[in-house]
């Protein structure tokens, strides 16, 4: 037999469960789509994003914005904001910035369309992506 | 135990308390005496320096052409060092720089590395890179200047009054990680031809060889969100397991850390330019810049590791410019 209370309670039960799947499956499918959140929480500061388009800051050792969609043709800039000397490598070595150092400027104009992830020589946990449409 | 070194539990005499009190020192200068394969005692600034059959000093983190806060003149704190060496009580018969030596890999900064170096007594260095010093040409000017008398990719390994050091070269061809499943794990890495190589050469040696690795990067994982760790170190550790006493000196980090698992002591130096936070102290693992001026020297510095034949002690005395 099952009180009537005891009903509430399964319900109580089964709408909790349901909530705990859609949060879990709400974030998983964040993590999933956003392979850089870790890297953009780190830089998600005002300061360190850039307002110039299609230029990329490196601050507290980040590449900020993360992940930068563009249209093939495109100038892309990368500033170095920090202390520290940086690089930008692109991982199949399509381009290679070489010594980066506090306020030193890299730029390179993408062509053809594609995703073209690049890190620093560095300090390689410093990872991005440029996007070409 | 050697075949527990994955393992995080230190497995020795020394709790895990007195390691930290022996920590809470490491600015004012710290010996560590290693018997055997296990720290046994730890002791002061006036602790007597062992008398051993020969001395060796680890210098490291020149990074020559840094000049930013802390330190304008990280040349400068370099020449220091190197008197400071030249003034020690018993001469060390040589000197091993793990690495860092340049800031940008510059021919200048190898040279004004290379004309501070020529003051010092001991006449011979053995060098291992540090990323600072490869990045922008995978090594060839570094090569050219300090690969002389390595192997492979720099790699290199020699005997010295019955101890084999073993220099591993761990900063190049660095793969890209963020730990977010892109690419690598952004760690330093040997690569399967170094490993190759370094079971071949320990291979003849008796077990009661002491062994002496240096590298750059640790070969212990510190704090793999900074890449302070080697990626295929286990690999080559397990190499040398049967060893009754192996140390490990590295650099890269900028600060004494010191773990002992069974016969293995790791060691980390300081930086003789400029200290960086503790592992997680601080958002990215950049210079700590608010150091007052008078401070600094306190918290740069060197090692000096003696070796005293009998009953197989290494002793490490770590000693700033202050």
């Amino acid at each position: 037999m099952v009180s009537k209370f005891q009903k509430i309670i399964l319900v109580i039960g089964a709408l909790s469960l349901a909530a705990l799947l859609i949060v879990g499956c709400a974030r998983s499918k964040a993590e999933t789509a956003a392979p850089h959140s870790s890297m953009s929480t780190q830089v998600a500061t005002a300061d360190s994003q850039s307002t110039t388009p299609n230029q990329i800051v490196i601050k507290n050792f980040a590449f900020a914005p993360a992940t930068l969609t563009v249209k093939a043709g495109t100038k892309v800039t990368w500033v170095n904001r920090d202390d520290d000397p940086h690089t930008v490598d692109q991982t199949d070595k399509l381009f290679k910035s070489g010594t980066m150092d506090t306020d030193g400027q890299y730029s390179y104009t993408f062509t053809s369309p594609g995703t073209f992830k690049y890190f620093c020589a560095l300090h390689p946990r410093m990872v991005g992506q440029i996007v070409v449409q | 135990m050697p075949d527990q070194l994955n393992n995080e539990t230190d497995n020795n005499d020394l709790s895990r308390r007195s390691f930290m009190k022996c920590m809470a020192w490491g600015g004012a200068g710290v010996l560590w005496v290693m018997n055997a394969g296990v720290l046994t005692s730890c002791s002061l600034l006036h602790a007597s320096v062992p008398k051993g059959k020969f001395s060796f000093v680890q210098i490291s983190d020149s990074h020559i052409g840094f000049n930013k806060a802390p330190n304008p003149d990280a040349t400068k704190t370099f020449t220091e060092s190197v008197a400071q060496i030249n003034a020690l009580p018993q001469q060390p018969s040589f000197l091993i720089h793990t690495g860092d030596i340049s800031h940008l890999s510059t021919p200048e900064q190898f040279d004004t590395a290379t004309q501070i170096l020529k003051s010092a007594k001991p006449n011979q260095v053995y060098f291992v890179p540090g990323e600072h010093d490869v990045f922008t040409d995978e090594g060839k000017t570094y090569f050219e200047k300090f690969g002389k008398g390595t192997q492979g990719n720099g790699w290199q390994s020699f005997d010295y009054d019955g101890v084999h050091f073993i220099g591993l070269v761990n900063v190049l061809n660095l793969k890209e990680g963020s730990g977010t499943g892109l690419g690598g794990s952004g760690l330093g890495q040997l690569g399967s031809a170094q490993l190759e190589w370094l079971e071949k050469d320990v291979k003849g040696l008796s077990s009661s060889t002491p062994i002496v690795v240096f590298a750059h990067i640790p070969l212990w994982t510190i704090y793999p969100e900074w890449g302070w760790g080697t990626e295929d170190s286990a690999q080559a550790l397990s190499y040398l397991k049967r060893f009754g006493s192996i140390t490990v000196l590295n650099g890269h980090i900028h600060q004494i850390l010191q773990k002992v698992e069974g016969n293995v002591t790791f060691h980390t130096a300081r930086s003789t330019a400029f200290p960086q936070p503790a592992p997680g102290a601080a958002p990215s693992p950049g210079p700590i810049k608010d150091v007052p001026a008078d401070k600094l020297r306190s918290l740069l510095g060197l090692s000096d590791v003696t070796y005293v034949a009998n009953d197989r002690p290494l002793a490490l005395i770590d000693s700033t410019l202050a």
